[in-house]
C-alpha cells in the first residue's frame, strides 16, 4: 500500500512556490547570453531514485562543456552550466526550470532523464520560449508540449518496437506478461507500445500486472504472472524496483528471461548480494553501449573514463550528446537568443552524436538507432544493434 | 488452488512487516493515548543502523544476523527515548493536539536529518540473515518470509508477557489508567513512558531490519508507505490492543495481496480502504478494540 502523503505535500509546496514565482516575475524569455558567458540551465535528479540516471546525465554534459569550452567555446563565448537538484522528486522540477529562467536567465535547458519530471518542466520552457532539449525522456508526450521542446533520444513508439521484435525473434517468446509501474508515464507508455506491436506481430499477452513507485513487494503480481506460464517478462520499469522485481521472481521459481527499457540501465541495478545471479540472462534496450564500435562513441568513452573513473552509460552519452547538439545549434544560428536557437535546433539534421547519427523529425524527436544490453556473468554485454 | 495459497503466503509475510510496525503504534497509543507519527522513521533508521552494523560485520550468519538485529534495536530504542524527552515530554501537559503536531515535525526531521546523513540514494542491504527457498507443491515459501512471521509472533509473544506478566508492565498498564493514580502509587511516570518509547522503537527497529532483509533496497523515506498501513492495521485490529494490532497487520496484508494480483492492482489502496470503512462503520472500535464511553 502506499499513500505519498510527503509527496503530495511536496507538489502542493511545488505548486504554490511556483504560483508564487508566476506572480512575482512578469515572463520574460531566457536571457540572451549577452555577457561573455552564455548560461545554459540544467535540471537532474542528482539524488533520490533515479539518481544514478542524473549523476550520469549530469556528468556527460558536464564533460561536453568543458571540452567545448576548452576548444573556445561558442562565437567566442563560454559556456557557463547552471545545475538544479530535483531530488528524484515530482513537483520539483517545475520550480527548479522556473528559477533557472527567471533568475539565471539562460538560454536553453537540458534535462531531464525521467519522462515525468521533463514534463513537469516543459510547459514552463514552452511558456518562457526558451528551447527545452531532454537527453533521454522517451516518452512521446514530452515533445508534444510544445515546439520548444526538443530530445536526443528515439521514444518509446520506437523501443517498444525494439523488444517487442527482440522477444518473438531473438527471445523466441509467443507468450508475454507485461509489468508497469501506473505512477510512470514512461512505463505505461512503454508497456502499451510494447504490447501494441507484440500482439499486431501475433504474440500473445497473457498478463498484465501493475504497480506504483513506492512498492518493495511485486509477489502479488509475479504470482499471478507465474500462473500465466509466459515465456518472458517484460518489465518496462525504472532501476531501483527492477531488482527488487527480478530478485522476487526467482524467489518464486520464476526461470524465464525479463526484459525491459533504459530505465533498467545503471550500475545498482546489480548491486547487492544476489542480484546479479537473479538477473543473469535478462535484456533491455537502450541507447549507447560504451563496446560500441564507432570511433566517435570510443573517443567519447575514454575522455569520460579519464574525468570519471568509470564507464560511462547511456544516460551520460546524451547527456553529452544533448550539451553538443545545443553548441551546435548556437553556432549554426550565429547567436545565443533562445528564440534564434528553436528553429535551428529543429532543422537539425545528420548531427554526429555519441550516441550515433540523428535528425530531428517534425516532432523534434531524435530518430536514431537502438542498442540490446544483456546481462552475462554480471556485467552488462553489448547485444545487438537495431536500426530504425 | 496453488496460486491462492500461494498468494495467502504472500500477503501473510507482508502483513508480518504490518503487524511488527502496527504494534509499535498501538504500544505508545495504549500507554499515552497519542500516535507517534515518528515511529515509521524511527522505523526507517532501524534499518539504516542494521546496514551499517551489518556492513561492518560482514558475511552471513544467524548470529550475527540477530546481532545486527539486536543492534539496530538497541539503537532505536535510545532514539525513540531520546526523542520523547526532547520533544514530547515538554509538551505532556500541553493538548493532545501539539503532540500530535510535533511528532508530524519529528518525522519530516529524521527523513530529511536521514537524507543528509545516509543519503538519499537507494542502498543494497547486505545479506546478514541466511536465505532459501522451499517448494512445498506448487507452492514456494522462502525461508525470509517464515523468518519475518516467527520473528513477528515472537515480539508479540514477548511483548505480550511485558505487558501482562512483569511489574514493569503493569506499571504501563497503570499509567495507561491513569497516570495521577499510578504516580500517587509511587509509579515513576517519567521512567515508565521513557521505556514505553523505548520498546515501541525497538519493535519499530526490529521491523525495519526485518523490511531491508526481505527488501533489500534502503532509503531515508522508506517509512513512510508501510508505516501508513500499519497504521491503518493498528486502527484496523482496536488501536491499544496489541493482538489487534497483529491481527490488523496479516488481515490488510493479506487483502492487499489479494487484489494486487487481481485484476484491480490499481485499486489496491482503494478496495483495502473502503473495507477499512466497512469494518469501522460496523466495529467503530476496530475489531478487538473495546468501545470506551467518553468522560465528558
Amino acid at each position: 500500500m502506499s499513500l505519498p502523503t510527503a509527496v503530495h505535500r511536496r507538489v502542493f509546496l511545488g505548486v504554490a512556490v511556483a504560483a508564487l514565482l508566476a506572480v512575482g516575475c512578469k515572463p520574460s524569455g531566457g536571457g540572451a547570453g549577452t555577457g561573455t558567458e552564455i548560461p545554459v540551465g540544467e535540471f537532474a535528479s542528482l539524488t533520490g531514485s533515479e539518481a544514478a540516471f542524473g549523476r550520469s546525465s549530469h556528468n556527460g554534459t558536464v564533460l561536453a562543456i568543458e571540452q567545448l569550452n576548452a576548444a573556445g567555446g561558442v562565437l567566442g563565448k563560454q559556456f557557463k552550466l547552471i545545475t538544479e537538484d530535483n531530488q528524484s522528486k515530482d513537483g520539483e522540477s517545475a520550480t527548479a526550470v522556473k528559477k533557472l529562467i527567471s533568475r539565471d536567465q539562460v538560454v536553453a535547458i537540458l534535462g531531464e532523464v525521467a519522462s515525468g519530471r521533463s514534463l513537469e518542466a516543459a510547459p514552463i520552457c514552452q511558456q518562457y520560449k526558451v528551447p527545452q532539449i531532454s537527453p533521454s525522456s522517451t516518452n512521446p508526450k514530452v515533445t508534444e508540449m510544445g515546439d520548444y521542446i526538443f530530445r536526443v533520444c528515439f521514444v518509446d513508439p520506437f523501443q517498444g518496437t525494439v523488444m517487442a521484435k527482440f522477444a518473438a525473434n531473438t527471445l523466441k517468446a509467443k507468450k508475454v506478461a507485461v509489468l508497469t509501474d501506473v505512477g510512470a508515464p514512461y512505463s505505461v507508455g512503454l508497456g502499451t507500445f510494447f504490447k501494441e506491436r507484440f500482439v499486431a506481430d501475433g504474440g500473445t499477452v497473457v498478463a498484465e500486472q501493475k504497480f506504483t513507485k513506492d512498492d518493495k513487494d511485486f509477489k502479488a503480481q509475479l504470482t499471478a504472472i507465474k500462473s500465466a506460464a509466459p515465456d518472458a517478462i517484460f518489465v518496462p520499469a525504472y532501476y531501483g524496483q527492477v531488482t527488487l522485481i527480478v530478485m522476487q521472481a526467482r524467489e518464486l521459481g520464476i526461470t524465464v528471461p525479463l526484459f525491459g527499457g533504459d530505465g533498467w540501465e545503471a550500475p545498482e541495478l546489480l548491486q547487492g548480494p544476489g542480484a546479479a545471479a537473479a538477473l543473469e540472462g535478462c535484456y533491455f534496450s537502450t541507447h549507447f553501449s560504451p563496446d560500441q564500435d564507432s570511433p566517435r562513441a570510443k573517443e567519447f568513452v575514454k575522455a569520460y573514463e579519464a574525468k570519471f573513473g568509470a564507464k560511462p552509460d547511456a544516460m551520460a552519452a546524451l547527456g553529452y550528446d544533448s550539451a553538443l547538439l545545443l553548441s551546435d545549434a548556437i553556432k549554426r544560428a550565429g547567436s545565443a537568443e533562445p528564440e534564434k536557437i528553436r528553429p535551428v535546433l529543429a532543422a537539425t539534421k545528420d548531427f554526429d552524436g555519441v550516441t550515433g547519427k540523428m535528425t530531428l523529425n517534425a516532432q523534434r524527436n531524435a530518430e536514431k538507432s537502438a542498442v540490446i544490453i544483456g546481462i552475462k556473468g554480471g556485467k552488462f554485454v553489448y547485444t545487438e544493434t537495431v536500426n530504425p | 488452488m496453488s496460486e491462492f495459497i500461494q498468494q495467502i503466503i504472500n500477503g501473510l509475510s507482508v502483513g508480518a512487516m504490518y503487524a511488527l510496525i502496527a504494534i509499535g503504534y498501538t504500544l505508545v497509543y495504549g500507554v499515552l493515548r497519542f500516535i507517534n507519527f515518528a515511529h515509521s522513521d524511527v522505523f526507517m533508521v532501524g534499518s539504516f543502523v542494521g546496514f551499517y552494523s551489518g556492513k561492518a560485520l560482514g558475511g552471513t550468519s544467524w548470529a550475527g544476523g540477530l546481532g545486527v538485529m539486536a543492534a539496530s534495536m538497541v539503537g532505536c530504542a535510545l532514539l525513540g527515548i531520546l526523542i520523547e524527552r526532547l520533544a514530547y515530554k515538554p509538551l505532556r501537559s500541553r493538548s493532545k493536539l501539539a503532540v500530535l503536531i510535533t511528532a508530524i515535525g519529528v518525522s519530516m526531521l529524521l527523513q530529511n536529518v536521514g537524507q543528509l546523513v545516509f543519503g538519499a540514494n537507494p542502498q543494497p542491504f547486505p545479506d546478514t540473515l541466511p536465505a532459501t527457498t522451499f517448494q512445498v507443491g506448487g507452492v514456494v515459501v522462502s525461508s525470509k518470509d517464515l523468518v519475518v512471521l516467527g520473528f513477528t509472533l515472537c515480539l508479540l509473544g514477548a511483548l505480550e508477557y511485558i505487558v501482562l506478566k512483569t511489574k514493569v508492565g503493569t506499571a504501563m498498564r497503570a499509567v495507561a489508567f491513569n497516570p495521577q493514580a499510578a504516580s500517587l502509587m509511587g509509579i515513576n511516570i517519567d521512567w515508565i513512558i521513557s521505556f514505553t518509547f523505548g520498546l515501541g522503537s525497538a519493535l519499530a527497529a526490529a521491523g525495519g531490519f526485518l523490511w531491508a532483509y526481505k527488501f533489500p533496497r534502503i532509503e531515508p523515506f522508506m517509512g513512510v508507505a508501510p508505516g501508513l498501513t500499519a497504521f491503518v492495521a493498528a486502527v484496523l485490529g482496536g488501536i491499544g490492543n496489541i493482538t489487534g494490532a497483529a491481527l490488523g497487520g496479516l488481515l490488510l496484508g493479506v487483502i492487499e495481496t489479494l487484489v494486487k494480483g487481481s485484476r484491480w492492482s490499481t485499486w489496491t489502496e482503494a478496495i483495502a480502504f473502503v473495507l477499512l470503512i466497512l469494518i469501522l462503520l460496523f466495529k467503530p472500535a476496530g475489531l478487538l478494540g473495546r468501545v470506551q464511553a467518553e468522560k465528558v
